[in-house]
């Protein structure tokens, strides 16, 4: 089953058309990487994708929901405990309790950091935060943006472990990165140089 | 009904609209300047003079008439927001975008005249009156529009943004002006009444009427206009344009 | 896929989270909560210096005064009221819930209300003793604040929502919003001054009262609105 189709998606930003044409199709299972190089408008088309952007995106997107999607900004709250973020996360609509809130710190190696807050970490402990939230997540379809910036190796290597579990268990994942071929042959390319507009 | 909604999708054409506008305007602007003349020879010379103010009273008939479609316009722009908002009909962005400088001069232009009809009737430039007071305050209503379209860069959003804020003023703008009325009988000093109010005498009325139906086909010519001149900017490459204007 | 089974948030209790999302980081900055009663404070300050120490000047003048204070204050902390959420893309992620925006938006508005205007109404009867104002219009001074700050709040949200994506967007969010502040200045300045002549201030509470009423229906549809459009610039 396609958890997102879009069919004939054309992006402009201001005056300028960025993309057009693009047509895309995620059934479960299956990862994609958008490819671009800077300012071809891959956070555009996310945006677009996850339905935060309408005006200026042509074509029909339809979506399975809810969807998780991670930006760059990632939503945390610098006076707030990693704890507390995560349970208050604005976009997750499902009640985790304590305890499956610090198993997912846990998985994040930011056992021991649960309470204090989120301002005085690193910016990897701070990627590392917001990421616990696709382990607290019932969303199926995965949008993610720069997921592995600010991450180190063993912050990627878990990313990619995560990823491959979700597509496993029926999940779709849609992420952007500039290093290529992140998952071998599991994933799938989206080039959006096929698609600008020169 | 079948034919309205066509007639309303075409006017969400450009092409077609700019067309349509262009013969609207040919037949109304001569129409508004003859009004316009009429209403102001009348008004200014053969209307008799007021038996207390004399002569200065006749600035109401630039002054009446700017202020009642100022007011008239501010419900124009925000049924246009709405119908942007609803049916995302982008000219109807264009139109709201176009009527909100158009009523901001009209505001200014019966806030000017107010002064200086306030001079010789109440001694001074500017006296807090209820009326000149909700003048003002639309005033910066429609400033307020005007400056929020010019501050965000991108300009779908922007018309989607000042939509929102004409509606919330037009469902303000009742209980401002409720509210100034209140203010004013709270604190109306007695020697201050406001004059040609109750009766006015029928020589008088008939040239003001004239002039506001011409003040509201001047705001109609003029949205009209600026909404050509906005499309010819936002379309400045198409080719349908380059045809009618016979430039290639 | 860990959590498929687990139990979803009412509305309420999404509405309840945003409240306390927002309300946890305003408190942990003390300079937000402090900023408009100290700028209350020092503007208060400034009249009898302006205008002379004269007691009894200073006491008719006090009401306006003293709501002229309150709504600049209120402006003051307005311009703020979504630029977090915006920086660290806390909207985004609001405006992809499952429940309204309107309604996550205005938890956090009731949020900032209760951390600004509240403070400032309970707080208010200090600044008024100050200024001399009579101690008959001291309960209506509170009470007036309290529903009128309430106001002040909701209409702040609307002009900070249009303008949070803007950059420098403070002035123009006090030419969007003095306009409609009208209203709510006229009716609280008309209680007070009504309870300090010894009048009936009921008939201004009550405007004021539905006028809060009626804007908590309708404002948080346009708070969410604009967000979505600021979200989309």
């Amino acid at each position: 089953m396609a958890l997102l189709a879009a069919a004939e998606v054309a992006i402009e930003r201001g005056e300028r058309r960025l993309l057009h044409g693009v047509n895309l199709s995620v059934d479960s299972g299956q990862v994609w990487q958008v490819l671009g190089a800077n300012g071809v408008g891959k956070s555009s088309l996310l945006r677009a994708l996850a339905g935060l952007a309408r005006l200026g995106v042509e074509g029909s997107i339809s979506r399975f929901e809810p969807l998780l999607y991670l930006a760059h900004a990632p939503a945390i709250k610098g006076a707030l405990s990693p704890f507390e973020n995560l349970r208050c996360h604005p976009a997750c609509d499902i009640i985790s309790t304590r305890a499956q809130i610090e198993l997912a710190l846990q998985a994040v190696q930011l056992r021991g950091f649960e309470d204090q807050p989120v301002g005085s970490l690193s910016a990897g402990q701070q990627r590392r935060v917001a990421l616990a939230r696709l382990l607290l997540s019932d969303a199926r379809l995965w949008l993610l943006d720069e997921p592995f910036t600010a991450l180190d190796r063993s912050g990627c290597e878990w990313l990619e472990e995560c990823v491959r579990r979700h597509v496993g268990a029926g999940g779709a994942v849609i992420f952007t990165s500039h290093q290529p071929s992140r998952f071998g042959e599991l994933q799938q390319d989206l080039d959006l140089a096929h698609y600008a507009v020169s | 009904m079948q034919r309205m909604w066509t007639f309303i999708h075409k006017l969400g054409s450009p092409p077609w609209f700019f067309a349509f506008s262009g013969t609207l305007v040919r037949w109304l602007l001569p129409v508004t300047v003859l009004l316009l003349a009429l209403g102001a020879c009348w008004g200014l010379l053969v209307a008799p003079p007021d038996f207390r103010q004399g002569n200065s009273y006749r600035i109401i008939y630039i002054h009446v008439p700017a202020a009642v479609v100022a007011l008239a316009g501010y419900y124009v722009m925000a049924i246009a927001g709405a119908i942007s908002l609803i049916w995302r009909i982008k000219m109807a962005d264009v139109a709201m975008r176009a009527a909100a400088p158009v009523g901001a001069v009209l505001t200014g232009i019966a806030l000017v005249t107010g002064a200086i009809w306030g001079k010789p009737t109440w001694g001074a430039w500017w006296v807090w009156d209820a009326r000149i007071t909700s003048m003002l305050i639309l005033f910066f209503l429609y400033l307020g529009v005007v400056a929020l379209f010019e501050a965000y860069e991108n300009k779908a959003a922007a018309a989607k943004a000042c939509a929102v804020l004409t509606l919330v003023g037009t469902v303000n703008i009742p209980i401002i002006y409720k509210s100034v009325d209140w203010w004013y009988s709270l604190h109306q000093p007695a020697s201050l009444k406001f004059t040609g109010e109750s009766a006015i005498d029928a020589s008088m009325l008939y040239p003001l009427l004239v002039m506001i139906a011409a003040f509201y086909l001047l705001f109609a010519v003029s949205v009209l206009l600026y909404m050509r001149a906005e499309l010819v900017w936002q379309h400045r490459n198409a080719s349908w344009l380059r045809q009618r204007l016979g430039t290639s | 896929m860990l959590s498929a089974d687990r139990p979803h948030l009412s509305l309420l209790a999404a509405f309840g989270r945003q409240f306390r999302r927002h309300g946890q980081a305003l408190m942990a900055s003390l300079a937000e909560v402090a900023n408009p009663l100290l700028f209350f404070f020092m503007v208060v300050t400034l009249f009898p210096l302006g205008l002379g120490p004269d007691p009894t000047q200073l006491a008719a003048m006090a009401p306006g005064v003293l709501w002229v204070v309150a709504l600049l204050a209120s402006l003051m902390v307005s311009a703020r009221m979504f630029a977090s959420d915006f920086e660290d893309g806390s909207l985004e992620q609001m405006a992809l819930a499952a429940h309204p925006l309107a309604v996550l938006a205005l938890g956090e508005v009731v949020a900032h209300w209760l951390a600004t205007g509240f403070l400032l109404a309970l707080v208010s009867p200090l600044f008024a003793l100050m200024l001399g104002l009579p101690s008959q219009g001291l309960g209506v001074l509170v009470v007036s604040l309290l529903l009128g700050t309430l106001c002040l709040t909701l209409i702040g949200a609307v002009g900070s929502a249009l303008t949070v994506s803007i950059r420098r967007g403070g002035l123009l969010l006090s030419l969007l919003i003095i306009p409609l502040n009208v209203p709510v200045l006229i009716f609280g300045t008309a209680a007070v001054t009504e309870a300090v002549r010894g009048g009936d201030p009921s008939t201004w509470l009550a405007l004021m009262g539905a006028l809060a009423a009626g804007m908590l229906a309708l404002v948080p549809l346009a708070v969410g609105a604009a967000l979505r459009i600021s979200l989309d610039s």
